[in-house]
């Protein structure tokens, strides 16, 4: 418990006393460790803490936010007086909070918890993932290996009587491998992670990520300059996943349709993709780097289907926007710590596995681009237009896989390349990553089976 | 208050026990950010933020450990952390502290702190932003919204004490203002940016943002995707600190050291055309990043890493800078969450003769790069080769043409060095640690349809 119940009534009351909608108290608590190896060596062991509370009060499309690292009542009852002044309440009437107190979650019984993991057997993974990158091809110059986990306890109280808590905990691990060649270097990573804590190391194999990171980078020196313009592009099982992320997902977030800086907007039952296409965005995804039990305003992940063989059924919801609509959050309020406001965010984005066969898809594709591995990307929500970064990924001609072909930008309009996507395969697999959106990070994933785009833009060298 | 801060350092630097050195470094900032939207102000951050860093060096290993927080329990905590990190580290004779004949040395004077800014009243902060987006939406009829529009400041400092008898403070105040304009009517919208920043309001050109956003949304419209070719780009001074910001990776001594650098090996030899000179100078006040030492409180300087298209040299802080034998050059960078690195404070190419509007002349048939994105999953470090998104006009006859989208364009960093042939003389100090001006790039691929 990271503060008593009755001081978050006093905390809350004071913060609504000059008026106001809505108050919440959102209390963290985060500790982490980062084992690094680099240049043959264990660089550095870093672990860190981080504790405190945000408040803010709403009063109609004003929100007042402050936060403190002071979680005793005092440093509380600073924060909400700062919040509730930028709030401006002047004109509502004091009311008392009282909350309704719910069983705070449990964590995974079983998780292996990072703290009860030795330091020591946490850098040892690092020289095992060093060795077998090396050994995957006399290439390699230098490996860069990275172990880091975190647990979060959250606590969130408001003003509508909620009290909700929760404790996440998520383990990840990284490898970079630098290859020289005749042709100059290259550089590839691979970094899977989950919602879990050690146990991660039970299905994830460090050698093998590390051979994946390692054979990448070999392949990449003998990549060709990848073409320019115009082509089919066919994403892997788990490769592409951030495409939808960027060409419709963050267009979905209620937040940036409200602010006409969608172009989705407008378009909730209507066709926005191919009838092929159905998009899940997924809170509850078992242990998946997005995944959580409750999101940072207390309210329940859900799964959401966003696009439903093509039509769009709904966007994702924070809950002060969804109050305003009277309607329920869709569990997507997320912040990157106590000292960020919530805002919209996805969670575990992915399309379902439809019916073609993988192998037919590439060999009906007479010329084009086959994406195994994508970098990040980047979208404009207002305009669609979208970019994404290839770090892996192959020539097809002639129905077949051929060359590699050297890193390049991907490029489209979100509702185009939606229209586009012309074939969905029977498998599915999915991708880390890590979300930004107005300055904040946060721990997302994105998932397909392979499918393909008729045609995107590829901004190679090669003509 | 300012005090307060170096006695936190101190008391953990003096807990420092019989062969070992204990370094604390601590940070304070006070951060307001308004937001704006259709007229109202739509949310009000106020807060605080502090935290400690301590770097424990013990037989030749190291451990670090980081506490948001200076509660004097967590404090205390942090240090017994870094302590017990130190054992799980590899040797390495190259750790240590910066002694103070290493961080002896007249700091610069800087004039980095404005009392006014902290002194200035929300409510003037949030006018500011309410007349920012009111005078964005009346720049230009075809302006149909704002989608965000805002003003954030913040007042820094930091202490750095080490158990070797280092001791620097600093501190120092920014604030800037933001607006993003939507343009455009039915289906197509086309959205621009206006920004400015500043040590203090009274500094902030705050009619630049409406009228820059809304030229650079309003020239978008009706942009098309041209043909895929080969073509000169002249680049926006936005864009040029975007390279130069991704560029700056390749002169880190750190990545030198680990075989990283795309300059390995070639001190002395012409990696760029004759008219650039790349500087990295934290001691011009005038950059926003300036600071009088570095964050291992060794003095900053003037490096120049490119003089006239040769490699002169790389930045160190003090582990590469002994390892190297090149010394540091006060280059070390961090947050209080992680152990010192390297890098750049106030990055900039040193302006040449041409006008904005005569390097468009210059550049007669050419594509202008209004702006980029996917720059970083788009670029590799260690190659050089980069293939980023970008909008802008075509240059037709030296004047700026049709709008474009939907384009990326493609070179790598070391000919995109070769390939400059003007620097502009409109040198812009920008947010962050790189400033940049218009220049003209003689050759990239650009791919359209």
């Amino acid at each position: 418990v990271l503060i008593a119940t009755d001081v978050l009534e006093r905390t809350l009351t004071s913060a609504l006393r000059h008026g106001g909608d809505f108050a919440e108290v959102f209390a963290e608590d985060r500790a982490g460790s980062t084992a690094r190896w680099d240049d043959g060596k264990v660089e550095e062991l870093v672990t860190g803490r981080d504790r405190g509370a945000g408040v803010r009060v709403v009063r109609g499309d004003t929100t007042g936010f402050a936060h403190t690292a002071d979680l005793s009542e005092t440093g509380l009852a600073a924060a909400a007086e700062a919040a509730a002044a930028a709030a401006r309440a002047g004109g509502g009437r004091a009311r008392a909070v009282a909350l309704d107190a719910r069983p705070a979650a449990p964590v995974d019984p079983a998780a292996v918890l990072p703290e009860s993991v030795s330091k020591a057997d946490k850098v040892a993974l690092l020289a095992r993932a060093d060795a077998a990158a090396r050994a995957t091809g006399p290439q390699i110059k230098q490996v860069g290996v990275t172990y880091a986990d975190g647990r979060r306890r959250i606590l969130v109280a408001n003003s509508d009587g909620l009290l909700a808590a929760d404790d996440q905990v998520r383990t990840r691990f990284s490898v970079s491998c630098v290859a020289a060649g005749d042709t100059g270097m290259q550089t590839a990573h691979e970094a899977p992670g989950r919602s879990m804590g050690f146990e991660l190391f039970d299905e994830v194999d460090p050698d093998e990520v590390a051979r994946t990171a390692a054979t990448r980078a070999i392949t990449l020196l003998s990549a060709r300059p990848a073409p320019s313009g115009r082509l089919p592009v066919v994403l892997k099982r788990g490769a592409g996943g951030v495409l939808f992320h960027e060409a419709c997902g963050h267009g979905l977030e209620a937040d940036l349709v409200r602010k006409d800086a969608s172009v989705f907007k407008g378009r909730v039952g209507t066709a926005v993709a191919s009838p092929l296409v159905t998009l899940v965005d997924d809170g509850t995804y078992p242990d998946e780097w997005g995944t959580y039990r409750i999101d940072d305003e207390g309210q329940p992940a859900r799964r959401n289907v966003l696009i439903e063989d093509g039509v769009l059924t709904d966007y994702m919801w924070d809950l002060v926007r969804a109050r305003k609509e009277g309607r329920a959050s869709s569990g997507n309020g997320r912040r990157e710590t106590y000292q960020h406001l919530p805002m919209v965010r996805m969670t575990n984005t992915y399309l379902p596995a439809g019916d073609a066969d993988p192998d037919a898809i590439i060999a009906d594709t007479e010329r084009g681009i086959y994406c195994v591995q994508l970098g990040g990307g980047q979208v404009n929500t207002a305009t669609g237009d979208f970019v994404f970064g290839i770090t892996e990924a192959y020539l097809i001609e002639g129905g077949r896989i051929t060359e590699p072909i050297q890193q390049a930008q991907l490029i489209g309009n979100g509702p185009a390349a939606l229209m586009l996507v012309d074939a969905v395969g029977n498998d599915f697999d999915t991708w880390t990553g890590t979300c930004g959106k107005n300055g904040q990070g946060v721990p997302v994933s994105s998932g397909q089976p392979t499918l393909r785009v008729a045609e995107l833009t590829i901004g190679g060298t090669a003509s | 208050v300012r005090g307060e801060l170096i006695d936190v350092a101190r008391r953990v630097a003096g807990a420092a026990r019989d062969g070992e050195q204990v370094e604390a470094y601590v940070v304070r900032s006070l951060d307001t950010e308004v937001e704006v939207f259709d007229g109202d102000l739509e949310s009000l951050s106020v807060a605080g933020v502090e935290g400690v860093g301590v770097r424990v060096v013990t037989g030749r290993r190291q451990g670090y450990a980081w506490a948001g927080s200076l509660d004097a329990s967590m404090v205390d905590e942090t240090l017994r952390a870094a302590r017990d990190n130190a054992e799980f580290g590899a040797p390495d004779e190259w750790f240590g502290l910066p002694t103070p004949e290493e961080a002896a040395g007249p700091a610069a004077d800087l004039d980095l702190w404005r009392d006014d800014l902290p002194a200035t009243p929300t409510d003037d902060k949030v006018r500011l932003a309410l007349d920012l987006e009111a005078a964005t939406r009346a720049a230009d009829g075809r302006i149909r919204g704002v989608e965000s529009a805002g003003y954030s400041d913040s007042a820094l400092e930091t202490a750095v004490a080490s158990s070797v008898g280092v001791e620097r403070t600093m501190r120092r105040t920014t604030c800037s203002a933001h607006a993003v304009a939507l343009a455009g009517e039915g289906d197509e919208t086309q959205t621009g940016y206006g920004f400015a920043a500043a040590r203090a309001i009274d500094g902030l050109d705050v009619e630049a943002i409406p009228r820059d956003a809304a030229l650079r949304s309003t020239r978008l419209l009706g942009a098309r995707q041209p043909r895929s070719r080969r073509l000169p780009v002249v680049l926006d001074p936005l864009v040029t600190r975007s390279f130069l910001g991704l560029l700056a990776a390749a002169f880190d001594g750190e990545a030198l050291l680990k075989g990283r650098s795309l300059f390995e090996g070639r001190d002395g030899e012409e990696i760029a055309a004759a008219g650039v000179t790349l500087v990295d100078d934290p001691t011009d006040a005038r950059a926003l990043g300036a600071a009088p030492h570095d964050s291992e409180g060794v003095p900053t300087r003037r490096v120049e890493l490119v003089g006239a298209g040769v490699l002169r040299a790389f930045l160190h802080n003090t582990y590469t800078g002994r390892r190297s034998g090149a010394g540091s050059t006060g280059s070390a960078v961090r947050g209080f969450k992680s152990t010192p690195g390297v890098g750049v404070r106030a990055l900039r190419l040193e302006p040449g003769e041409l006008a904005h509007d005569e390097i468009l002349r210059a550049a007669g048939d050419a594509l202008y790069v209004q702006s980029v994105s996917g720059l970083h999953s788009g670029t590799n470090p260690v190659s050089g080769a980069f293939s980023v998104g970008a909008e802008g006009l075509m240059i037709r006859g030296g004047e700026l043409a049709e709008p474009v989208r939907e384009v990326t364009i493609a070179s790598t960093l070391q000919r995109m060095l070769l390939d400059v042939v003007e620097v502009g003389a409109d040198l812009t100090f920008l947010p962050g640690a790189v400033a940049g001006q218009t220049l003209l790039v003689a050759d990239m691929t650009m791919s359209g349809r």
